[in-house]
This record gives structure tokens, C-alpha cells and sequence, in this order.
């Protein structure tokens, strides 16, 4: 019954997004200026404070030549009113009713119901319970459910607290949201059900890749989806305002929290993955350039434009059509992303099952919502009004630069992922993988650096070379110290991790530097999100070039006793036993370990573990974690010859790369709660004035 | 979803058990594993047993052992994860616990301990397996557009940035 | 002019969406495919594995016989499905060699007991060095190598009984 409960919550939650979409239509509709060219007053009890007063009034390029008679004006308010008010309630009870989806979900898979397709080919009774829940989304359908379900929550949660935008934009906002939800609840509900029914019901289920019984399953997917979807609002915050043509400071300020607050996920979800992957897959790598990575980075790089954009916007009402434009990218790489994962058209280690029937499904919906927002972008960008001047040497003359660089980087990370298939059009079967990406996105990403220091410490609208360079002087003097000191280092490490460390320690100081000469305490705390944030990033290229210049690695075959050197460490097989775990059995091998000859000894066990259902061996690693970086030991298989394989790796300072991640997540959070509190001062004020 | 592949790469598995060939696609390469959790210390113990006795003499190949020069094993190791996976797939054979992904880095290994340049080593697989082994494109005919792409974005950016800020001093 | 730029992200997108439409009708082929087909067979020489019968070398070919060269090990499943129609082949008169790889002699004699021996010749390839001399992603494979000694056709996977006749065709048409 429970997964009957959900399918039928599913088909209510459609519903409600058609009525959404219906009110939506109607109110933006019925409340299009007409006759004296201002807009309607929308007082009354919807909530939302006033009308926003936009600094640069847009007036209508089609203004109605003959008013409408007051009776049929007020009748169609009144109707207006009516619908508008309806729009709320409607779009929470869509994300209420697909919550109540997947939640069905997860409890018939934390039941083991054995009766439902999805579970048989995806669980097992003798997996710990974290598995079994985490493993509703470990899967092609339970993702896409959770996609949705997010995609529903999204706009509940806009319905809910955005207070800021004027009725029709809102109402436009939610409606767009809805327009999204209908296509993928369509998707799920005819070709991806994940409440299908198996009958007979078989007596135990085929299990989980025991690759994903990880912890990390239960963190990455959802944090990644909140991110990945959650920019979704963005996408219809701008086709909205391009619908009503409201496009203006007002409209980035009420965006602009819900970019923020997609964009904290992401960084964290893609975070999160990265290492996962790392203490997982058993060779120390930490970013792979999958498809499916780059599924999820595309979007990232999209994001991060868009929220420096949009406050480009809100403050200065500059970088119009940019802001627009990023905001429908960041959200159509996500569903190309989504799409990309799903189709099987792309090799890549990640990809769920696939079926090119659902991946035609999936670019029909592509072709509807990308086509459609771009060629509205094409319509109806031209008629709102340019923004502010400034010159280029400015603030926003950088974060153009800061624009476009990301873009870059986006355009080449999606050449470069959609290739073979071009390729395979030739009938050319070729790879493109981790050389062509490092060696073309590595350099711009390193130009990048250099502006993202530069960027804060320009002043707004207009500024002076020599200004800039004086302020300047500390960022470069911290580049030319570490470039100075790392030269004793510097044979054996290649050009872009030397210019990476160099630019790390430069962009650390150039990031506090809008600190200097401030109180502190009154110091916005938005302003210490960009600090923190911006130094989040020097301290993850400081980690990634560590890691790419200065990792040890030690492959041995270990008998019993035999000390082995890697880094700073002496490592010794003490010996090995059998480990009995929940749903496997494995081998531990205890590994004695000093630093230097005199240390302290610890242990570390690293394991291969194998799994009955479904057949599978795994590894597991063993590492320990230093101040000064990590140690990550992983057991091999035996050696013909006698003893173990043994892989050990000597990575300092690794552990930045994911503190850098997590630094920018946080500054993002300090960020975002600066713009909530400062709202939420100023509506106080408008209401008190 | 799991179903049985026609052609199987798989890891040999210990000569006491039976490997089955399960081989879904998006899992990595299964190896052979005790079927019974009753049986498995047992299992676990026969074959830590096996390991005491010199079962096969042979000697132990490079897929997992280092060279002795460290200028020739970084040379080895890059080389590795540019080399994709031909059974996994989804990987660089640096990055593989497949068989044929450790054979594949014994040879290259002893390759370059000969003397051969990783240059050399990769084309001598291109020649075997076609360029979709390389993860990193050879410049030709079909690939010259992919190396171009950067540089065209980038004149392309430069060219919007300066359209805007010659707009904007019109406007 | 800036009107017809503001068409361009639509344009490129519909180009993406080819593209990828194209590449979806198109069922990815996953198989690895030797380069060296219609190349000559690469030098090689495998001692033999069994001490009934001799090893495989590059010098066994070439003399003007075409024969098949069949990749495979005691350990492979699908190459147990294979193996009767090798041997049908083997009574048709096909000569059949084998590159044992990644396998140990008395795993292949049990193999080769339990499952039939159509070799004429088995070489040990412990390593997979020929394997990957030869272009070779997994097992089971087989090559067709012509009288003159070049790698004419490769069949990837193991052999069903509805290609045999093919396969069978294919080796005299070689000669």
C-alpha cells in the first residue's frame, strides 16, 4: 500500500503543478499593464508588502491604444486577486505532496519490501540500515525522484518566503517552477516509475553496489541535488522576469539569496564527492574528469558567474542580459547534466542504468525548456533597458572579466565532454580525458586567480591602474615570496602546480585584504563571506598543488616485518586477519607506522573486502590524517611470490583541497545570512516608514 | 542492473573458488567471492594458507611494484593515467584494479626501464587499440577543432567583453 | 548586428541538441576493437603452456595456411560456451591455436579435460603481453590470420553456434 500511497502522492503532485501553472498563466495574463502604462496597485492579502518600486521603470513597448472601461478593469483584478492568492497554497501542496513521494519511498525500501521492483534490483535485507535508506536514491528512478522532489520543494519553499517580488514576477516565478516540475513528473510517472510493482515477489533482493554502501551515499547525492536543482529557481526567477520584463535591482535582491543558497549546496555536494571518490575508489585520485564530474561541475561554474553577476545587478543595476543569461545556463547544464548521465551516450564510471528511450525523453523536455527560455531570452532581452556604465577598469569591469573566464571554462569543459560523441559521427572512436583538461582549463583557471585577487580591491564604477597597484603590493609580495621559496623545490614540479601554490599564497593575501583598515566588528558580514570564500579557493589551489607536486607513492610487495619508506613514514606488515563485517567478510592487514625511524607507532588497517550479494571485492583504504597532510595505505591482492601488495601514499597538505571547498560553502552561509539579515532590516524600515 | 556480458576481462579469482562472470555495466569488474558467509573465515583461512606456500615461483611482474629509478617511474606514472581502461572503461589503467589494467602498466613499466620514451610506448598502443585509448586526443585531423576550442572562446570573450565596455561608454 | 548575436545561444544549443540526438540514435558500442586488423600478425614467441603441446609463435604463421588464434583462459565463463563450437570448428578442420592468458597450466588442463581441446599449439601468456600485442581488450577473442601471416578478421566474444559456419567460411575464403 505504501507504494501505492507514493505513486498516487506522485500523480497528485503533477496535478498540482498543472494548476500551478494554469494560476500562474492567468495571473501574469489578466494582470498585464494596460491603458495608463503604470502598473496595477496588487494590494490586499497576499503578503507581499508593495510594489516594487524598480529604479529604472519598464514601460510595456505595447501599450494598450484604447483603456479598458473601469467595470471589466476591476473584474479583472478581482479574478486576478483571486487566482494569485490561490498560487501559494498550491505550489506548497505540490512540494508537500512530493515529499510524501519519497518518502514512501524510502520507507518500502527501509522495509525491504521485496514487492516492489526498485527495491528487489537495488537492495538487500542483510544491509545495515543506512544503506537500505540511502540506497532509495542510489538508483536511476529513486534519483529522479528525489530530483523532483527537490524540483517541487524549490518552489514551495519560493511560494513560502519570497516577499520581495511583486505579485505578477512572483506569480511568473512559480509558474515557470511548475511549467519544469510537469515535464519531469511526466517523465517519471511514464517511464521512470519507481514504485513499479514485481510479481511474484522474489525472496530477497539482487543488493547495492557495494561500491555505494558508503556513508557518503547518504551525504553526496542529496547535498548535490539540493545545489543541482535548487539553481532550477534561478532559471524561473529569469524567465519570469523575462516574461513581466521585470528586470532590475529589485529582482537580483530577491534572487539573489536563492542562488547563494543553491550554489552553498553544490559546492558542498561536489565537495563531498570528490572525497568520497578519493578514500574510496583506493588510488588517491581526487578528480577524474568524468562526464558525470564534469556533469556536475558545468553547473557549479555556471552558479558561481551568476551569483557574482547578480550582485552586480542588485547593487550597481548593471551586467543585465549576463545575469539573465547565466541564470538559464547554470540551470540548463544541470538538466543536460541530468540528461548526459542518464542517456548511456557517455563511458564514465558513475553512469546508473541506462536506456537511450528514457534519454530521448529526457532531451525532449531539454529541447522544450532551453529551447524555449533561450529563444525568450532572444525575444525579450532587447527591450530591458541597459544598465549602468562603468569603465573597464572597475569592480564590475573585473567580475566581466570574472564572467567570461568562468564561461571559458564551462565552454571548454562541455566541448570537451561532448567530443567523442562529435567524433563518433566520423565513426573516430577517441578519448578526452584528464590531459586535455588540465593542460587547457589549467592555465585559464590560474588567470582566473589573479583577477579573483585583483577583483575586490577594485573600486566600483571607475578606478586608477596606480590605485590598484598600490593596493596590490601585499598579494604580489606574497606571490613573489612563495614563488622565491619554492624554488629549492621546484625541479621535478611542473610549471601549473608551481604557478598554482605561487598564485595560492598571492590570492590568500590579496582575499583579507578588503579587511585591512576596517572595524572588524562592523565589517557586513556579507563582506567576510567574500573573504572567507575567496580564501576558501586560494586554500584548495594551495591543496591541489601540493598534491599534484609533492605526493610520494610507495607500490611494494610487504612480507611480514619488512619495513618500506614512503615520505616521511617507515611502514611495517605486522600481519594479516580475517574481518567479519554486516554484509561482507575480509582480509585486514595491520600496518605498523612510525614517522621517522623514532616515532611513535600507530596502526593502520586497511582491508579488501568481499561482498556475496551481489559477488564483488572491494578495497578499503587506511588512512591517517596529519596536520601536515595524509597518509593513505591500501592492501593489494598476495603476491605469487610470498606477502601482500601494499599501496602507500605520502599526500601533504591534501586535506586543503576539501577544507578549501568546504571554506567556500562557509563563506557562502556567512554570506547568505548577511543578505537575509540586512532584507530583513530594510523591509522592517519600509514598513516602519 | 546486472546481466551476464558476452566478452569477460575479469580478475582470476583463487584457485579454490569459482569465478562468476556477473558484469554490469555500470559496476566496476567483479571479482570471484565466497559465496556462504559460513564457509568465508574458513575460505579467508585457506587461502592466507595458500599465500605461506610458493604455489606458482614466478616472479612478481611490475603492474604494482615501482622502478627503481624515480625519474623513469614518473615518467611511467604519467603515462599510466593518460592510458584509459579497455575493460573498466570509466578509468586510466593507473587507476584500475582490472587484470588486464595491471598488465597494462607491467608493460609499460618494462618499456620504459628499457629505455622507450612514454611517447613512443603510447603510440605503440595506439597502433594496437586506436586512439580511444588515449585519454589525451592526438592532434589530427578530427581533433584539431577540440585543441582550437580554448583559444576560440577565449577570442570570443575578449571580443563581448570589449563590445560591453564600448557600449557602455556610448551609453 | 547585436540583434542576431542574441539568437547565437539558441542556435548553439540547437547544435548541442543534434549532436547529442545524433550520438543517442547511435547505440554506443562499447567493445574495444583491435587496431591490426589487415595488419601483419606483431612478433611474438610464447613457450608452450603444456608439455603435450608446443608454444605459439609469429614464425607459425605466414606459411601460406590461414589460421585462427583464439585468446582465452580457464577462468572466463563465456569462453566455457564457446568451446563446443570450437571443437566443431577443430572437425572441420580448422587449425586452431591458443594464447592462454593471465592462467596457470594445470587450471588449463582441467579446462581443456572438462571442456574439450581443439589446439593445435597453446602459448602461456601469463603477463598478456601478447593479449596486448595483439589488440586484445578481454577474453574470449579470436583472430583469423591469413596465409601470408596478416590478422584478416577479430572476433570479439566468444563464438556462437550461428557463426560458425561464418567463421568456417571466412577461413577458406582466406586462403
Amino acid at each position: 500500500m505504501i507504494a501505492e500511497a507514493g505513486l498516487a502522492a506522485l500523480w497528485l503532485a503533477a496535478a498540482m503543478a498543472a494548476l500551478q501553472l494554469l494560476l500562474a498563466a492567468n495571473v501574469v495574463r489578466l494582470g498585464r499593464p494596460s491603458g495608463s502604462g503604470s502598473p496595477l496597485p496588487f494590494r490586499g492579502g497576499v503578503g507581499v508588502g508593495e510594489v516594487s518600486p524598480s529604479p529604472s521603470p519598464v514601460v510595456s513597448p505595447h501599450p494598450n491604444p484604447s483603456p479598458e472601461p473601469k467595470a471589466a478593469l476591476g473584474q479583472r483584478e478581482g479574478l486576478s486577486q483571486q487566482f494569485a492568492r490561490a498560487i501559494r497554497p498550491v505550489a506548497i501542496a505540490q512540494g508537500a505532496l512530493v515529499a510524501l513521494a519519497m518518502l514512501c519511498l524510502i520507507l518500502v525500501f527501509a522495509r525491504s519490501d521485496m514487492s516492489v521492483r526498485l527495491v528487489v534490483e537495488n537492495s538487500h535485507s542483510a544491509k545495515p540500515m543506512l544503506y537500505k535508506l540511502a540506497g532509495a536514491w542510489g538508483n536511476h528512478e529513486g534519483s529522479m525522484l528525489l530530483w523532483v522532489t527537490i524540483l517541487g520543494l524549490a518552489g514551495a519553499a519560493v511560494a513560502v518566503f519570497e516577499r520581495r517580488l511583486d505579485q505578477r514576477t512572483l506569480s511568473a516565478t512559480i509558474g515557470a517552477q511548475a511549467l519544469i516540475a510537469i515535464g519531469f513528473y511526466a517523465f517519471l510517472l511514464i517511464a521512470s516509475n519507481p514504485f513499479a510493482r514485481v510479481f511474484p515477489a522474489p525472496a530477497d533482493g539482487n543488493g547495492l553496489n557495494p561500491l555505494l554502501q558508503d556513508p557518503g551515499l547518504a551525504f553526496h547525492p542529496p547535498t548535490l541535488y539540493i545545489g543541482y536543482v535548487g539553481i532550477s529557481v534561478a532559471f524561473s526567477f529569469a524567465v519570469g522576469a523575462l516574461v513581466t520584463r521585470e528586470v532590475g535591482p529589485a529582482f537580483a535582491r530577491a534572487m539573489r539569496p536563492w542562488v547563494l543558497g543553491a550554489w552553498i549546496f553544490l559546492t558542498l555536494g561536489i565537495t563531498a564527492g570528490s572525497y568520497w571518490a578519493y578514500y574510496e575508489l583506493g588510488w588517491g585520485g581526487w578528480w577524474f574528469w568524468d562526464p558525470v564530474e564534469n556533469a556536475s561541475l558545468m553547473p557549479w561554474l555556471a552558479a558561481t558567474a551568476l551569483l557574482h553577476s547578480v550582485s552586480v545587478l542588485a547593487t550597481r543595476d548593471g551586467l543585465r542580459a549576463w545575469t539573465i543569461m547565466l541564470a538559464v545556463v547554470a540551470f540548463s547544464m544541470s538538466m543536460i547534466g541530468t540528461f548526459l548521465v542518464r542517456s548511456g551516450i557517455l563511458t564514465s564510471v558513475h553512469a546508473f542504468a541506462v536506456d537511450p528511450e528514457r534519454g530521448a525523453f529526457i532531451l525532449a523536455l531539454l529541447a522544450i525548456y532551453i529551447g524555449g527560455a533561450l529563444a525568450l531570452f532572444a525575444l525579450r532581452v532587447g527591450t530591458v533597458r541597459q544598465g549602468n556604465v562603468f569603465a573597464p577598469l572597475s569592480r564590475e569591469g573585473a567580475l566581466v572579466v570574472n564572467n567570461l573566464l568562468l564561461s571559458v571554462i564551462l565552454g571548454i569543459v562541455l566541448i570537451g565532454t561532448l567530443y567523442p560523441i562529435a567524433a563518433a559521427a566520423f565513426g573516430v572512436q577517441l578519448s578526452v580525458g584528464k590531459p586535455f583538461f588540465d593542460k587547457t582549463t589549467g592555465p585559464v583557471a590560474l588567470a582566473l586567480m589573479v583577477f579573483m585577487g585583483a577583483g575586490p580591491l577594485l573600486r566600483w564604477r571607475r578606478d586608477t591602474a596606480s590605485a590598484l597597484l598600490k593596493r596590490m603590493t601585499w598579494p604580489v609580495a606574497g606571490f613573489g615570496a612563495a614563488l622565491i621559496m619554492l624554488v629549492p623545490f621546484a625541479w621535478g614540479i611542473g610549471v601549473l602546480p608551481l604557478l598554482g601554490l605561487a598564485l595560492a599564497a598571492g590570492l590568500a593575501v590579496a582575499s583579507v585584504a578588503p579587511l585591512w583598515g576596517r572595524n572588524l566588528r562592523r565589517t557586513p558580514l556579507f563582506t567576510w563571506g567574500m573573504v572567507v570564500a575567496h580564501l576558501g579557493i586560494a586554500v584548495s589551489l594551495a591543496g591541489m598543488a601540493c598534491d599534484s607536486a609533492f605526493t610520494k607513492e610507495t607500490l611494494v610487495v610487504a612480507k611480514i616485518g619488512e619495513p618500506h619508506a614512503v615520505g616521511p613514514y617507515w611502514v611495517r606488515l605486522k600481519g594479516l586477519r580475517p574481518v567479519i563485517g554486516p554484509n561482507w567478510s575480509a582480509i585486514a592487514a595491520d600496518l605498523s607506522i612510525t614517522r621517522g625511524q623514532d616515532g611513535a607507532p600507530f596502526i593502520l588497517s586497511p582491508q579488501a573486502r568481499y561482498f556475496s550479494d551481489p559477488p564483488t571485492s572491494t578495497t578499503e583504504s587506511a588512512i591517517a590524517t596529519k596536520l601536515d597532510g595524509q597518509l593513505y595505505t591500501v592492501l593489494g591482492k598476495p603476491d605469487p611470490g610470498g606477502g601482500y601488495q601494499l599501496r602507500l601514499w605520502w599526500k601533504p597538505f591534501v586535506t586543503f583541497i576539501w577544507l578549501g571547498g568546504a571554506m567556500v560553502a562557509l563563506g557562502g552561509a556567512l554570506s547568505l545570512l548577511g543578505r537575509i539579515r540586512r532584507g530583513r532590516v530594510r523591509v522592517a524600515e519600509e514598513h516602519e516608514a | 542492473m546486472m546481466f551476464l556480458r558476452r566478452h569477460a576481462g575479469l580478475v582470476p579469482a583463487s584457485t579454490d573458488q569459482q569465478a562468476i562472470a556477473l558484469e554490469p555495466l555500470d559496476r566496476r569488474s567483479p571479482h570471484g567471492g565466497p559465496r556462504h558467509k559460513a564457509g568465508v573465515t574458513w575460505g579467508i583461512l585457506i587461502a592466507l594458507m595458500l599465500i605461506a606456500s610458493p604455489a606458482f615461483g614466478q616472479q612478481t611482474s611490475l603492474a604494482d611494484v615501482q622502478l627503481r629509478d624515480p625519474a623513469k617511474e614518473a615518467q611511467a606514472r604519467a603515462l599510466m593515467a593518460t592510458i584509459r581502461c579497455v575493460e573498466c572503461q570509466g578509468q586510466s589503467v593507473g587507476d584500475s584494479d582490472a587484470a588486464i589494467a595491471g598488465s597494462m602498466r607491467a608493460l609499460i613499466r618494462e618499456r620504459i626501464q628499457a629505455g622507450e620514451t612514454p611517447g613512443h610506448v603510447r603510440a605503440w598502443l595506439i597502433e594496437r587499440y586506436g586512439d580511444y585509448i588515449t585519454y589525451d586526443p592526438p592532434m589530427s585531423a578530427v581533433t584539431w577543432p577540440l585543441w582550437l576550442a580554448p583559444v576560440v572562446l577565449l577570442i570570443a570573450g575578449a571580443a563581448i567583453a570589449r563590445s560591453s565596455f564600448r557600449k557602455r561608454r556610448q551609453g | 548586428m547585436k540583434r542576431a548575436l542574441l539568437w547565437l545561444p539558441l542556435l548553439l544549443f540547437a547544435g548541442l541538441f543534434a549532436l547529442v540526438g545524433f550520438g543517442l540514435l547511435r547505440p554506443a558500442d562499447r567493445t574495444v576493437r583491435s587496431a591490426l586488423t589487415d595488419k601483419p600478425l606483431p612478433d611474438f614467441t610464447l613457450p608452450a603452456l603444456l608439455p603435450t603441446k608446443p608454444g605459439v609463435a609469429t614464425s607459425g604463421y605466414g606459411g601460406g595456411q590461414p589460421r585462427l588464434l583464439n585468446v582465452f583462459a580457464s577462468w572466463c565463463v563465456p569462453c566455457k560456451a564457446e568451446a563446443p563450437q570450437l571443437m566443431k570448428l577443430k572437425a572441420m578442420g580448422v587449425p586452431i591455436d591458443a594464447v592462454a592468458t593471465n592462467d596457470t597450466p594445470e587450471a588449463v588442463r582441467d579446462f581443456l579435460k572438462a571442456f574439450g581441446d581443439p589446439y593445435q599449439r597453446i602459448g602461456d601468456d601469463r603477463q598478456s603481453k601478447v593479449q596486448i600485442a595483439l589488440g586484445s581488450s578481454g577474453v574470449p577473442e579470436t583472430f583469423l590470420i591469413d596465409g601470408r601471416g596478416r590478422i584478416v578478421m577479430q572476433h570479439v566474444g566468444d563464438i556462437r553456434a550461428d557463426e560458425v559456419d561464418a567463421i568456417a567460411k571466412a577461413w577458406r575464403d582466406a586462403r
